[in-house]
């Protein structure tokens, strides 16, 4: 192999070897978010072909590409791909396995056959829905309501209701891992407060993990159960209430939207500081708002629920619970933003992408607070509107912010170094293409076109042209990576151990960093991000 | 491509309500999004490396600050959630004027029914000016009823009964849409509500094939699915009379009292042992599986023009 294994360091954590076995029966955390990262970009690239052959459907509002029925399998493709194969094991099941043991000075996690374990499940999981939905086809939408999913869809359903049921133990694994890790491995002296707050959000994502994974194992099971023995416990026919699925759903499903962000806020706590050259603003309140964010996520399910027949006063009380959660964001907000201030600046790639995800989650969550005010929510929901709000935080924010992280610490995993042009275009070609594909989307929203619609009507049109104009940038801008990154994998550079002058443990170890990590344990001090202005920015009087 | 949709028709009372608060709410989003993108900016630009910014004095963190834009974002929020929430609680609230019409989601049409018996399908007409009330339920999957020129929208879930209402202020045609997924043809569920001048519409309501009112067909199937033969004024069986029920409070066996409206006569009907009247043995069979959600709607109405005949029990 010519990869980094060639590296003439001993004993890199490529050194064991580059046989199948060395890779699919490593303990390595490392290896093994080599192992997730290689399944999930293929997902996700899965996932953005179903999105493809979505937006070409919309290019015309005649449905004159794919029948209905193939329509909605794209979109079911498309949300179950996104949310379970890569949205929720993203960021923590490949940086943070990768990270986390780095970021604590530890040799592994504390489960590591866990770890390994959690892929193998992950993967059987994945290829028994994926399965299902390529060769049968699944039509219920990634949100399974009932009834129509339990008595008026094909036979797949359980079938891939299963595969995601699976799935659901991988994350679980993964979650313990990391509150056990967290709890248990930190170095001498990292106290919690001087955690980075990655490692903060790692461990508040897991707890949601751990708690709110298991309400959609029970509440699948049921739909199978509905399906198979006919228990009829969604169906009115038999005394079953339709409306508890959704109450169960979005139980797990609302926090699980936390599963998302929560890791990519962490990534952009870390990268802010570190080409600002500042120490992270309101370190403490960030570390609190994660928990916050954590606890109040579990708390605000109804707001899905508005217009379900819930009842008036439970929408009131979902409503105001929903604001309250505005209130640890906008803080993370804050606190980023004023992280650069009196700092010195520089663009490396992350850094642009985390800027742009500042801006994207900025104006994703500003969004949501329309779809959090009852009667604006009466005319928002279930239209477009909804679709670019969660799409500016799932797409804008956490692919944003995984993008971030891939480019920060992609020296650390692999010991090569990028084309720094290459990686500017590819982020702001993203950050274009992605505000052209979703911004018309608000506005079809607000004119009320509702989502999961195969045809509309004309005046609709415009703005489904700008937006299918949009995703060919935004696919381009998410192509390019790569193309510079597999480059760099073969011919880059060999990256120093701390390209850039970072302050976290991680970038005390060698890049890449030898298969126990530490060659002596690391013992810390101080709190994190402990950045000084270089030379030429210190005012007169600290030089 | 005719038109190009920028801001959607404002056709009901509620609608210039709703895009108040919509273009209050997207001022204060624009106001707070380019002030914080100004910031970021701003700081990017001012505290590049090598700029000759001053960066003298501490700030890594600040507690005042950050107690008061907390505050400042909690209080916005509370404001925003207060004006929200009060327009919603109308919903609850139709006029008592209203016109009644019931509304049927089945994969994939919308029928509706006035309450002289006219039906029609994928149209709903109404008078402008008048607050009508629309009753939803399904006869299979969840649907949803989404006018986007009156901001209104509610889902119509099989086994259950809700209700939308809305007060048209300007004659025209406007979209119709399913807007819950409920399977193949989701987006060919779509239809026109027509608003007309009020005596344009009772013209209209009086023209259609002459059918009998939802009261003469409800009594019909009264008789004819055998109600009467317990719940009639000549019946020997052991049965609640109806007459006067509806509206009013009924004593339950449990000793609980329950308000006798929609709802409760529909349960009564598909679940009869579930609230039973006190004194009366359960005896009563389940009409689940047996009553179209039309014919429901139908018995419903029958039952209700009971309510101011005979005494009150």
């Amino acid at each position: 192999m010519t990869i980094a294994a060639d590296l003439p360091e001993r004993g890199s954590y490529f050194a064991p070897g580059w046989r199948l076995r060395d890779w699919l029966l490593t303990t390595d955390h490392k290896r093994i978010a080599w192992l997730y990262m290689s399944a999930l970009l293929t997902f996700f690239f899965i996932g953005g072909a179903a999105a493809t052959l979505i937006r070409i459907e919309l290019f015309s509002p005649s449905g004159d590409f794919m029948t209905d029925d193939t329509y909605n399998r794209m979109f079911t493709l498309h949300g179950v791909v996104m949310v379970w194969f890569f949205l929720i094991p993203s960021i923590p099941a490949t940086l943070g396995n990768f990270l986390l043991p780095l970021m604590l000075g530890a040799k592994d996690l504390a489960f590591p056959r866990l770890n390994l374990a959690s892929w193998y499940v992950f993967m059987a999981g994945a290829l028994i829905t994926l399965w299902a939905m390529l060769v049968g086809g699944l039509d219920t939408g990634w949100t399974f309501y009932t009834p129509l999913s339990t008595m008026f869809t094909t036979d797949n359903t359980s079938i891939a209701a299963i595969g995601v049921f699976i799935i659901g133990f991988s994350t679980i694994m993964t979650g313990i891992n990391f509150i056990v890790t967290t709890h248990k491995l930190r170095a001498p002296g990292q106290t919690w407060f001087r955690l980075p707050i990655f490692v903060w959000t790692l461990y508040a994502t897991s707890l949601v993990m751990v708690l709110a994974t298991p309400v959609l194992a029970a509440t699948l099971l049921l739909i199978v159960a509905d399906r198979v023995f006919g228990i009829g416990i969604f169906d009115p026919a038999q005394g079953g209430d339709p409306l508890l699925f959704q109450h169960l759903f979005w139980f797990y499903s609302h926090p699980a939207v936390y599963i998302m962000i929560l890791p990519g806020m962490g990534v952009v706590s870390e990268i802010l500081p570190c080409f600002s050259r500042r120490p992270l603003f309101g370190y403490k309140f960030v570390a609190y708002s994660s928990m916050g964010i954590a606890l109040l996520g579990f708390m605000v399910w109804g707001h899905h629920m508005f217009v379900s027949g819930q009842s008036t006063y439970a929408g009131v009380i979902f409503s105001f619970l929903s604001f309250c959660i505005a209130v640890p964001s906008a803080i993370k907000v804050f606190n980023w933003t004023l992280t650069m201030r009196k700092g010195s600046v520089t663009f490396e790639t992350s850094m642009i992408y985390s800027l742009g995800f500042l801006g994207l989650f900025v104006f994703g969550g500003l969004a949501g607070l329309f779809l959090a005010a009852l009667a604006e929510d009466v005319h928002l929901t279930d239209t477009y509107f909804v679709i670019a709000h969660f799409h500016y935080i799932m797409v804008g924010g956490m692919v944003t912010a995984f993008l971030a992280g891939v480019h920060f610490w992609w020296p650390k995993m692999t010991g090569r170094m990028y084309s720094e042009t290459w990686g500017r275009i590819a982020a702001v070609t993203s950050f274009l293409g992605f505000n052209l594909t979703f911004f018309p989307q608000f506005i079809l929203g607000f004119n009320g076109m509702p989502r999961r619609y195969h045809t509309y009507p004309d005046e609709f049109q415009v703005w489904n042209v700008l937006s299918s104009a949009g995703a060919v940038v935004l696919a381009l801008g998410y192509l390019m990576p790569l193309f510079y990154l597999g480059y760099s994998l073969f011919k880059g550079p060999r990256a120093p151990d701390n390209p850039w002058d970072a302050t976290g443990l991680e970038w005390q170890t060698s890049s890449p960093p030898p298969k126990d990590n530490f060659r002596t344990p690391p013992v810390v001090t101080g709190p994190p991000y402990q950045y000084e202005l270089p030379e030429i920015d210190r005012p007169a009087d600290q030089r | 491509m005719d038109s190009v949709a920028l801001h959607p028709i404002e056709a009901s009372t509620l609608a210039p309500q709703v895009d108040l608060l919509f273009y209050a709410l997207l001022a204060f989003s624009l106001g707070l999004g380019i002030f914080l993108t100004v910031l970021v900016l701003g700081y990017a630009i001012k505290y590049r490396r090598g700029s000759k910014a001053d960066r003298s004095g501490e700030r890594s963190r600040n507690t005042v600050l950050e107690v008061s834009w907390t505050t400042a974002t909690a209080l916005m929020a509370l404001g925003i959630f207060l004006w929200g929430a009060e327009l919603f609680l109308q919903r609850d609230h139709p006029p008592p004027d209203s016109l009644h019409i019931s509304g049927i989601g089945k994969q994939w049409m919308w029928i509706f029914e006035h309450q002289n018996g006219r039906r029609e399908v994928d149209e709903l007409h109404v008078p402008v000016g008048q607050p009508v009330v629309v009753s939803l339920s399904s006869e299979d999957v969840i649907h949803s009823m989404f006018v986007p020129a009156f901001r209104m929208k509610m889902d119509a879930v099989p086994g259950r009964q809700t209700q939308l209402w809305f007060q048209a202020t300007r004659a025209g045609t406007y979209d119709l849409f399913c807007a819950e997924y409920c399977g193949t043809q989701h987006s060919e569920m779509r239809g026109h509500v027509v608003v007309m001048q009020p005596q344009d519409f009772a013209k209209w309501l009086a023209s259609g094939p002459t059918v009998e009112s939802l009261v003469q067909q409800g009594q019909a199937l009264f008789r004819g699915l055998g109600c009467s033969g317990c719940h009639g004024p000549s019946a020997t069986v052991h049965a609640p009379k109806l007459e006067g029920v509806y509206g009013h409070p009924v004593g339950l066996a449990t000793s609980q009292t329950v308000i006798a409206d929609d709802g409760y006569i529909r349960d009564s009907i598909l679940q009869p042992k579930k609230q039973v009247v006190g004194g009366f043995d359960p005896i009563m069979p389940s009409y689940q599986g047996l009553i179209t959600e039309d014919d429901l709607g139908k018995l419903v109405a029958y039952i209700k023009s009971l309510a101011n005949s005979g005494g009150t029990p």
